[in-house]
């Protein structure tokens, strides 16, 4: 973890490690050779990997530092990097995008949550008790709202299988088209929920690509339906610009593409359970 | 964070984007002052302010005289203008811009955006200045060139040519066009900018180049490494409640209903005021507290809340991730408690901790309506707005 010995990275290693996943130190430039909590801290990723073989890290990393970590993330090769940090100027998001061009990690993020697969491990924030095992996957804008489609569910006797959370921001490292090509090729993986959000055109880009080639069912919910056009809701990337990234267009596309849409947060349970007939 | 057209200009200005000479007034007699140095027979009475389409609602005068320019920067300092982009109740004038008059003898449109599907900035130039562009891509799509920048090269001088000769301009004008885009271009990145638009962009009859109109707006997320740019902020054109709310660092939005929201997440925030309105009621807010928000915080989301007078019920949903329910439900009960809330709140958690939560809210006595899911809790706040 990038930032461990942080009060946020501490508290989402301990809950990482309890859920069982292989939390094996820490970088804070400036601490390595310390230890915290019982883990090892060093001064860069590149060191983390060497010493301990980590293959995936958590940025916790506060804004105006968090874009160089995760190019350092990423010149240091490790496949995997979640990056939680809310607040990351876009400019500097940009330069990260196009140094990660060509290079082995995917990001996942920014101002997300992270993933988790039930009952596995969870590289991010996600509270391993809301899940259970089973044959969802989910694919989200929202962080808070994710924890809610897990919820539902749960109450409905399905689990799930891997939960992105892949960030509210206007350039993320995976978008929803990379996450429901995983989950295409995913054999435990047996239907989807997406959750997009105002703002953009990614939605309307995955819902081409459901058309095209995506043939596991999917439920869809759409936030931000009562959004007031230019303002932005919280997350940096949700914002209808120009009268476009309206909820209703996203919702549409969707819709044109056989992903069954609900209009209201409460449903998307119970919509999955009528999608796959149970 | 958005800034007035006469910051625009001085922001643009230091890049060498070149600008007509003006200076802001904030009373009549500094108008007429200003106006007398500027010289010439022509001088533009602008009022600022937040919104566009001022020319149409009144708020752009042509003025012939130093004394013309008092009277009219009179008649708009003070004045509420309202204009397709203000919404009906308008936007009080506190500042003018008076600018030297110029002879046009075309208007151009330019702007700069994030392309966020293509990851990269994007130039949007036309022929068809002065006119909403949303309108020209409307009906004239072709009229809108659009040349994607790299941010390794930054703005390549054959793009910029590209586009100066896709919009018709002669040669020598074309030349100048390339370095007014080189500056818009560095004062886009420099300034963290999430969107630049001049408009127009005028070719004066002398030939010269400047931007008659300039809209600049800067990336939230990046106004912590430029502390001069955030002093630009006018406090004045945004809503009071929502100026109070980031003093405490509480993302709020205040909306036309009268249903309080206070929720975890941007997301879950935008879904609950979808929820309301779907089961018939109308939301007042957007809130978003946030996944550390403390006692303190949850008290001054409760202040904000209450201070819209249009409030008949307050909805909380909170699904605790990293907040804990039991903290949150520490929060609103001491929120209650101190404050004295006299509308009904439902309360919906769910989440870490929430059994220790829903003790708390118990053991409290106080009068909440509890709920157990979204569909739940919106049906409850929406029957008790209604009584």
């Amino acid at each position: 973890m990038q930032g461990l010995t942080g009060r946020e990275g501490t508290f989402h290693a301990k809950a990482a490690a309890a859920y069982g996943t292989k939390v094996v130190g820490g970088v804070t430039p400036g601490k390595g050779g310390t230890r915290h909590e019982g883990w090892p801290v060093f001064n860069s990723v590149h060191d983390a990997v060497r010493e301990t073989g980590a293959n995936a890290t958590v940025i916790f990393v506060p804004p105006p530092f968090a874009a160089d970590a995760i190019m350092e993330a990423a010149d240091a090769e490790i496949p995997l990097a979640v990056c939680i940090t809310e607040g990351i100027p876009t400019l500097d998001m940009l330069k990260v995008m196009t140094f990660m061009n060509g290079r082995r990690t995917r990001l996942i993020g920014p101002n997300c949550p992270g993933v988790i697969t039930a009952g596995q491990a969870k590289a991010g924030i996600i509270p391993g008790h809301i899940c259970r095992e089973g044959r969802i996957g989910i694919v989200s804008k929202s962080g808070t709202l994710t924890y809610e489609a897990i919820h539902q569910l749960s109450k409905q006797g399905m689990g799930q299988t891997t939960c992105i959370g892949i960030g509210g921001d206007p350039l993320i490292g995976t978008s929803f088209i990379d996450a429901l090509t995983l989950f295409s090729a995913d054999p435990d993986t047996e239907a989807v929920i997406m959750i997009g959000e105002i703002g953009g055109t990614a939605e309307q880009e995955a819902a081409a690509f459901i058309k095209r080639t995506f043939n596991k069912p999917v439920v869809g919910f759409i936030a931000g339906q009562t959004a007031p056009p230019g303002r932005r809701m919280g997350h940096a990337g949700a914002i209808i610009a120009g009268g476009q990234g309206t909820a209703a267009e996203k919702m549409q596309a969707l819709m044109a593409a056989g992903v069954h849409v609900v209009k209201s947060p409460a449903d998307m349970g119970a919509k999955m359970r009528e999608a796959l007939g149970r | 964070m958005k800034i007035h057209e006469y910051q625009a200009k001085q922001v643009l200005s230091r890049f060498g984007v070149p600008v007509p000479r003006g200076e802001v007034a904030f009373a009549s007699a500094e108008a007429g002052d200003i106006a007398r140095r500027l010289g010439g027979d022509i001088a533009v009475v602008k009022a600022q302010i937040h919104a566009g389409g001022r020319g149409k609602g009144g708020g752009v005068k042509v003025v012939r005289s130093p004394q013309e320019a008092e009277q009219v920067a009179k008649q708009m300092i003070g004045m509420t203008l309202v204009t397709h982009q203000t919404g009906p109740d308008g936007k009080k004038v506190g500042r003018v811009l008076i600018e030297e008059g110029l002879q046009i003898e075309r208007e151009l449109y330019l702007s700069i955006v994030l392309d966020r599907a293509a990851a990269a900035p994007v130039i949007i130039a036309s022929a068809a200045g002065g006119m909403d562009i949303e309108e020209v891509a409307a009906s004239d799509p072709d009229k809108i060139l659009r040349e994607h920048i790299n941010p390794g090269t930054g703005v390549i001088a054959f793009q910029a040519r590209k586009l100066a000769f896709g919009m018709g301009l002669p040669a020598p004008v074309a030349g100048k066009f390339v370095k007014v885009l080189e500056a818009v271009y560095k004062a886009f990145v420099e300034t963290d900018a999430s969107m630049i638009e001049i408009n127009p962009l005028i070719l004066t009859k002398g030939g010269e180049l400047l931007a008659l109109d300039a809209k600049v707006s800067f990336d939230d997320n990046a106004l912590y490494r430029h502390p001069e740019l955030k002093d630009l902020r006018d406090v004045t054109e945004e809503d009071p409640l929502e100026v109070e709310a980031s003093t405490f660092s509480l993302n709020y939005i205040r909306l036309d209903g009268n249903i309080g929201c206070m929720v975890n997440g941007a997301g879950l925030a935008m879904a609950t005021m979808d929820i309301i309105k779907l089961a018939g009621g109308e939301p007042a807010n957007f809130l978003d507290v946030g996944g550390g928000a403390n006692a303190e915080q949850i008290k001054n989301a409760f202040r904000i809340l209450m201070a819209d007078k249009n409030v008949k019920a307050v909805l909380i949903n909170i699904f605790g991730g990293i907040l804990r329910c039991d903290v949150l439900a520490q929060g609103v009960v001491a929120a209650v408690t101190e404050l004295g809330v006299p509308v009904p709140i439902v309360i919906r958690m769910e989440g870490t901790n929430v059994e220790e939560g829903k003790q708390i809210l118990r053991d409290s006595k106080l009068n909440f309506t509890t709920a157990d899911s979204m569909g739940e809790a919106a049906e409850k706040v929406v029957a008790l707005a209604r009584r």
